[in-house]
């Protein structure tokens, strides 16, 4: 289990509970098994979340991050291990007993009731009195900026607008965990990348625990303070956002997030070069953790790969130690940046980026162009499994 | 917007006209003057003047419509507990044999129905009358009930049950408060479908009745076995035109009821 | 994902919940199985036992011994009076006929009605599907009793076709196999337009510009696309209407010929007239013994239809 300590890339930079050891986790998963037939969705899986945390879950459809979601939830009967919220098993406890709310993909709100009426169902199940009640529900409405739609039924309020009533609902009971099921799934681009960040001041402002389960990585790697990468029921890595993209532990999340140039190879006698990729000897930044002549991969960022006319200096001040020449196949402009396909004499497919930067910056590299490609030894992320 | 060629408007004219062309000539003919009814003598509401006083019909009527509302009601009641069964209680034992119990009884015949619900009332030595053809009807219409709201149940959004149990509704809490009040246009549909279904049913009666629970359905019948007659065209044109305007408002209804939600359930 | 919910099926149910199922549970063993169990067992007993004065069925009391002696008591004698007496065998027949044949019939008047409606504009559709399924909730009974008004011998039917000197004697229509036709299209014909409709409206009209596209003319692509692609409406349809019609009983009654009656008069004759209680509890056996057949075909087609989605 990952659970090395880092503080790197954290939007909030003294909020690091997990490193903190003498801190005890508010929600602490131990070897939670969860299978539908033969098939495990959640594999013997084991996690600490603590108090105050944005935690995503990230992974490919079917890895089993909603369902794990549904069983904190108490929506699913767990197979085997236990599920304790501060110390106490949730997992006998019923889903209506349980102290966590969730917000729902499709936002589930009740057609029948106002959005006064969908907000209030859950302080009116705890019995509270009316007054009280009301108060609370208007609260809640000001914190979404739905104070004038208290009346309306969901079928009259726009998409945003029925996101923002399901999160006011499943916040009004002040849950100890709040879990949302890819709550901006439904929404437009545009209105996805500002609910982000209103998400983030909300969590923040009410200092709630939120866990979110999506399957988009800017959405994930944007709002979390960490983020657990799954796949078919294992946590694969479990880290803040930067330490996943710049130290992804596997070839699976160096693959799954974003793109990445990946070389198999050995070893070398130095312990800190590898030998015999595709590339040829490559060499990287630190002190390998396997023995000389162990198969190992390297992973290259195709914005760490610098395209240029020549070779690099070998006194360049990036000390640019790795590089290969190429030939250009085909590019892609994306307005911000333009994605490069590149080949190599063997025939090896590269992949690299570069940011369009300044006002119309000349874009001098056309297909079947020759260039020289180079990276530093730090860029080099060297990969055991 | 498109447009209907020549021929498809044509087959929709003549389907509709077959349709209802009958049940017009039937209206028309209930307001001739003429005791012969084929003869035209002017309109008059001679007929049904006369049906006032028919105190047997309208014993038959009063009847029918009891065991209607009585037979209609336990009908929902036990087909709507039959749906969410068969809908939310997952694999339970003797769970085929009960979805067949349910789906049977719609392709049998009324007649071999009629005959066995007979058969186990002499049986148990009950005598025949008012409850027995309740419950004979009940059963009958209590399996179209548990199709109806069971296809309304398996439409059903549960992230909506989980939504009100995750907020802190019990799972019976979580009936009442939110899925019955989105099941119940379809449990008010069924509810209509069960009365209209005993209001209409001869064969059934005929086998379950007994001595004073004549239904209008069997009324009718043994006046029609001897012929036409003015006074039953009567009978029918308010029977006809009674369920129309009901069927028409509750369509009306569930479409209002369809476009503004449910009404609110506090 | 789609099991999630079947697997919260929890262990231990209240007894509210045991309740839900128990009691429409309890209510059709007790009104449904058993009864159909009682015809099953009197079509088996020896025509003495059973006929009135109502003697005693069961022999409860008799313990263990008592149904040994049930079973011991047992015959076959009503199903072998079935097949020696021709009466039985042609009414089965005759229902089997009139049933196969009013159902082709209302196939080839149904499905166009059902294909003019999904091209009708989408706000008329609902209007049609009302006015199709209206005449479904007025009475069976006054709907057949249309019929004879309209099929007497001076009726407004006979009188149209001497107006319009396409007779020259008026026909008889009451109490002839072409009455019975009429009434079962008449009266079945919402059953087997609406599942026709439903098939047909789900049709994706891309597969139609398709088809147009890929360069087949709209009478040919109706042939070789929207027919095959209807198939499950057409059974669904012919199944709703053949399996009622063959155990029919009012339409033939009032409508039909006395010569030789439906199964589902036979039942009714056997039992009131009659009061051959044996021999009408056998008829109904193998009645339904011969509509279990499309029953279980329809079921079969159904669960492809659904593994296929």
């Amino acid at each position: 289990m990952q659970t090395v300590g880092s503080k790197q890339g954290v939007a909030r930079r003294d909020f690091a509970p997990w490193t903190d050891h003498t801190l005890a986790p508010l929600l602490r998963i131990e070897g939670l098994t969860k299978r539908f037939g033969a098939y495990p969705a959640v594999d013997n899986l084991s996690l600490a979340i603590y108090p105050g945390e944005f935690f995503a879950l990230l992974g490919p459809s079917g890895c089993g991050k909603t369902t794990l979601l549904r069983l904190i939830a108490g929506f699913e009967r767990a197979s085997a291990g236990r599920i304790l919220l501060d110390g106490v098993d949730l997992l006998p406890v019923p889903p209506h007993r349980r102290p966590v709310n969730m917000m729902f993909q499709s936002y589930a709100l009740f057609p029948h009731l106002t959005v006064a009426g969908n907000v209030a169902f859950g302080l009116k199940q705890e019995g509270l009195p009316k007054a009280q009640i009301a108060k609370r529900v208007g609260e809640m409405l000001a914190l979404v900026h739905l104070e004038n739609f208290g009346s309306r039924k969901p079928h009259e309020l726009s998409g945003g607008q029925r996101q923002r009533v399901a999160l006011a609902r499943s916040l009004v009971k002040r849950p100890r965990i709040l879990l949302l099921d890819e709550p901006m799934a439904a929404l437009d681009k545009k209105l996805r990348g500002e609910t982000q960040f209103e998400l983030m001041e909300l969590q923040r402002r009410l200092g709630l625990t939120f866990i979110i389960v999506t399957h988009d990585q800017s959405e994930a790697m944007t709002v979390a303070d960490r983020i657990a990468v799954m796949d078919r029921g294992h946590l694969m890595q479990v880290a803040p956002p930067a330490e996943i993209y710049e130290q992804p532990n596997s070839r699976w999340v160096a693959d799954f997030i974003g793109s990445v140039n990946l070389f198999e190879g050995r070893v070398g006698l130095d312990g800190s070069s590898v030998e015999g990729t595709a590339l040829g000897r490559l060499r990287v930044g630190a002190k390998i953790a396997a023995e000389p002549g162990a198969p190992v991969w390297v992973a290259v960022r195709p914005e760490q790969l610098r395209m240029g006319p020549n070779p690099a200096e070998p006194d360049a001040q990036w000390a640019l130690e790795n590089d290969v020449a190429a030939t250009l196949a085909d590019v892609a402009y994306l307005g911000d940046l333009s994605i490069y396909r590149l080949r190599t004499a063997a025939g090896v497919p590269l992949q690299a980026s570069r940011a369009n930067v300044g006002p119309f910056a000349p874009r001098t590299i056309a297909s079947n162009d020759k260039v020289w490609l180079n990276f530093p030894r730090a860029a080099a992320i060297v990969l055991t499994q | 917007m498109r447009k209907l060629s020549a021929f498809n408007l044509a087959t929709l004219v003549l389907g509709i006209a077959f349709l209802y062309l009958p049940i017009v000539i039937l209206i028309v003919y209930s307001f001739n003057a003429s005791r012969l009814v084929v003869v035209w003598g002017g309109w008059s509401m001679h007929w049904y003047a006369e049906l006032a006083g028919d105190a047997p019909l309208l014993g038959a009527a009063f009847i029918s419509l009891r065991v209607a509302l009585v037979s209609a009601t336990a009908a929902t009641v036990l087909g709507t507990l039959a749906a969410v069964a068969l809908v939310r209680f997952g694999r339970f034992r003797g769970r085929l044999l009960f979805a067949a119990m349910i789906y049977a009884p719609l392709v049998m015949p009324e007649v071999i129905t009629g005959l066995s619900m007979l058969l186990l009332f002499v049986a148990i030595s009950v005598d025949r009358g008012f409850w027995t053809v309740v419950i004979a009807h009940t059963t009958m219409a209590l399996c179209f009930v548990a199709v109806i709201v069971q296809a309304r149940l398996v439409d059903f959004d549960m992230s909506l049950e989980e939504a009100a149990m995750d907020l802190g509704a019990s799972p019976g809490r979580t009936f009442m408060a939110v899925t019955l009040p989105l099941i119940l246009p379809a449990i008010a549909a069924s509810w209509m479908l069960a009365f209209a279904l005993s209001l209409d049913d001869l064969v059934i009666a005929s086998f379950t009745t007994g001595p004073g629970a004549t239904t209008l359905p069997i009324r009718i019948y043994s006046e029609v076995r001897l012929g036409v007659s003015p006074e039953m065209n009567a009978v029918c044109s308010i029977v006809v035109a009674v369920v129309g305007i009901a069927v028409i408002a509750a369509s009306l209804l569930t479409k209002i009821g369809a476009a503004r939600g449910a009404p609110a359930g506090n | 994902m789609s099991d999630a919910h079947k697997s919260m099926a929890k262990p231990r149910r209240s007894f509210v919940a045991k309740l839900v199922v128990r009691l429409p549970y309890a209510w059709l063993v007790a009104f449904f199985l058993v009864p159909f169990l009682i015809v099953l067992k009197i079509s088996l007993s020896q025509t003495a036992i059973a006929q009135p004065p109502y003697t005693p069925i069961f022999d409860l009391a008799g313990g263990w011994h008592g149904i040994a002696s049930f079973f011991a008591g047992l015959s076959l004698d009503n199903y072998a009076f079935l097949g020696s007496d021709p009466l039985y065998f042609l009414s089965y027949l005759k229902s089997l006929e009139i049933a196969a044949l009013s159902t082709v019939m209302l196939l080839v008047i149904g499905y166009p009605i059902a294909y003019a409606m999904t091209r009708a504009p989408r706000r008329m559709q609902a209007v049609l599907v009302l006015l199709v399924i209206l005449p479904f909730w007025t009475s069976f009974l006054i709907r057949i009793y249309a019929w004879m008004n309209i099929l007497q011998h001076d009726g407004p039917l006979n009188r149209l076709l001497l107006a319009l000197d396409l007779v020259r004697e008026p026909p008889v229509w009451l109490s002839t196999n072409t009455a019975v036709y009429i009434g079962i299209v008449y009266s079945y014909l919402p059953f087997m337009v609406l599942p026709l409709y439903a098939t047909l409206e789900k049709l994706d009209e891309s597969l139609l510009e398709a088809a147009a596209d890929l360069g087949c003319p709209r009478w040919k692509a109706f042939w070789l696309v929207t027919m095959p692609l209807s198939a499950p409406g057409v059974i669904a349809g012919a199944l709703l209407c053949f399996i009622p019609a063959v155990g029919e009983f009012v339409i033939p009654d009032l409508l039909g010929g006395s010569r030789t009656a439906m199964i589902g008069q036979t039942i009714w004759t056997e039992f009131f007239a009659n009061k051959d209680w044996p021999t009408a509890s056998a008829v109904a056996v193998v009645l339904v013994c011969l509509l279990v057949t499309p029953i279980v075909i329809f079921q079969h087609q159904t669960m492809r239809g659904i593994e296929r989605d």
